[in-house]
């Protein structure tokens, strides 16, 4: 079972982890932005916006998120000289890796995100629109202040389930050389395909513990903060 | 709620509003879209030379076809295991034995909580360190596994939530004229549950199609691993990356309409004792959502 001191030790296995949350969290954040946006366009009265908001989340679904992140290194970076991180430092490979993984993933994600809010917009009562209209508030406020708010409360549920896919996602990133954690165990297998199982099984639980809770945490704040209706 | 009550209909000073967002947002596209062309042109993507290959029959007769045929060999075989796997597990889920149901439910919860990424290197390593299958076969064998494994539990819980989403009376009305729990499942619930569920595994196709794309990083030969190797060949990486990741769009957004094609469809029929299942993919992901449909926690519907 020494694989499993190699794992800490040699391998730094909590750092790819680390490195898994850091993809995870930041992607997030921009996803859940982008996707906002997105989603409000989507409900716009405007037709322009719905068609532009429609789609991007068309398209970007239905494009492999390998390529996406494939798209962001050797399209954006290599051909079109899109750097994101500062040429002269010199960490410049790595942090550039890192920033156009969290790009992709962010992007790819936010048309999930899109679609969840969009169908928490769909939980809220015609009522609350029509009372908000009622009171004269105009679109945007509508939606800042009855709709959205309502609407997110809506959306945890599935808003949770982006938030575990991208996680796990996240592993795509090793495909342009972040070393997050599928990246340290394609290596560890290579050193040591005598415990092939052991070094799989070490990673997968890995995975387990940082899914479960999400799905945990989610499933009870969608519980608590469900709107009473 | 439809997008329509969340705004008046328009008056005459709103209209122009309307329209000013409209036109500032067009032109804003368009700026962007110059932008980038402009951008593409000064790196000089836009030539003739870069493009033109995709007009030879060569390009398409070399590369993108194998690599279409290499994506959608994956995709066929991994959807009739995954089927086949998911059917089994759904149904040993819903056992009344609980030294089936628990190691299924464990199977199942594990497969959709770990990357299908991290399945394909492991299989792939592990085929390749037990020599398990030809060498040019060892891509294509894992890329498969990866898929089965975890598509297959994604079935297995729309197996489960379709078998729940039928009334109660079916499997009554098989307990009445005495079958069996397993004749039942299998002569009454388990048709009617698939039946159910051909809108959400349509859907699920697409999540398959874009999974077989993580095949270019154990270098099974698809549509991404030819795209790069068209970029090598005649030093147009970048169209090359384009074309194929518009065959990609054009092929899952095909899908995706014909998934909601079958669900209108059986909406209209309505031939299962419960409704259609949705045809959003319940898992979401490139790589395979882990959650997914609600489904599994969905209550038996009511009546």
């Amino acid at each position: 079972m020494d694989v499993i001191s190699e794992f800490f030790s040699e391998y730094d296995g909590l750092q790819a982890f680390r490195t898994t949350i850091y993809l995870t969290l930041l992607s997030a954040v921009f996803a859940l932005l982008i996707g906002t946006v997105v989603a409000v366009m989507r409900v716009s009265p405007v037709r322009v916006l719905q068609i532009l908001g429609a789609a991007y989340v068309n398209i970007v679904r239905s494009t492999p998120l390998t390529l996406v992140i494939v798209f962001c290194n050797l399209g954006l970076f290599l051909q079109l000289g899109l750097s994101l991180a500062n040429k002269d430092s010199n960490t410049f490979i790595v942090d550039n890796n890192f920033r156009l993984a969290v790009l992709g993933l962010s992007v790819y994600h936010a048309s999930f995100v899109a679609e969840a809010i969009r169908s928490g917009v769909n939980t809220v009562p015609l009522g609350q629109a029509e009372a908000a209209r009622a009171i004269g508030l105009p679109f945007l406020k509508t939606l800042r202040y009855v709709v959205l708010p309502q609407a997110f409360r809506g959306a945890i549920t599935p808003l949770g389930n982006v938030l575990i896919a991208l996680t796990k996602n996240s592993t795509v990133a090793s495909v342009i050389g972040v070393t997050e954690a599928s990246a340290v165990m394609k290596v560890m297998m290579e050193d040591r395909p005598d415990v092939l199982f052991i070094v799989f099984g070490i990673f997968a639980i890995g995975f387990v513990i940082l899914t479960l809770p999400i799905g945990i945490l989610f499933t009870s704040m969608s519980k608590r903060l469900a709107v009473k209706r | 709620m439809s997008g329509s009550v969340l705004f008046d209909a328009p008056g005459p000073r709103t209209k122009r509003l309307y329209a000013a967002v409209g036109v500032a947002s067009v032109i804003l596209v368009l700026l962007a879209l110059w932008f980038v062309i402009d951008k593409l042109n000064e790196k000089g993507q836009l030539t003739a030379a870069k493009w033109k290959p995709f007009l030879t029959g060569e390009i398409w007769t070399e590369y993108l076809i194998p690599g279409l045929i290499g994506t959608l060999i994956a995709a066929a075989i991994s959807v009739v295991f995954a089927m086949v796997l998911g059917i089994l597990l759904g149904v040993g889920r819903l056992s009344t034995k609980a030294w089936i149901r628990w190691p299924c439910g464990i199977v199942v919860e594990f497969f959709r909580a770990v990357p299908v990424l991290l399945m394909m290197l492991f299989t792939f390593a592990l085929y390749a360190n037990y020599n398990l299958f030809p060498p040019d076969r060892l891509a294509l064998a894992a890329v498969v596994t990866g898929l089965t494994l975890y598509n297959g539990s994604v079935v297995a819980e729309l197996v489960r939530s379709g078998v729940y989403s039928l009334p109660k009376g079916q499997s009554e009305a098989g307990m009445a004229i005495g079958l069996t729990t397993g004749k039942s499942m299998r002569m009454i619930l388990l048709p009617q549950a698939i039946t159910a569920m051909m809108p959400a595994i349509v859907g699920q196709l697409v999540v398959i199609l874009k999974d077989t794309a993580l095949g270019y990083i154990i270098t099974y030969e698809e549509l991404l691993r030819k795209a790069e190797q068209i970029g090598n060949f005649t030093s147009n990486l970048l169209p090359a990356l384009i074309v194929v990741g518009v065959i990609f769009v054009i092929m899952n957004y095909g899908v995706t309409v014909l998934a909601h094609r079958v669900e209108r469809l059986m909406r209209r029929r309505g031939r299962s004792a419960g409704g259609p299942l949705t045809a959003e993919p319940l898992d979401q992901s490139a790589v395979g959502a882990s959650e997914v449909l609600t489904a599994g926690d969905r209550p038996p519907a009511a009546n």
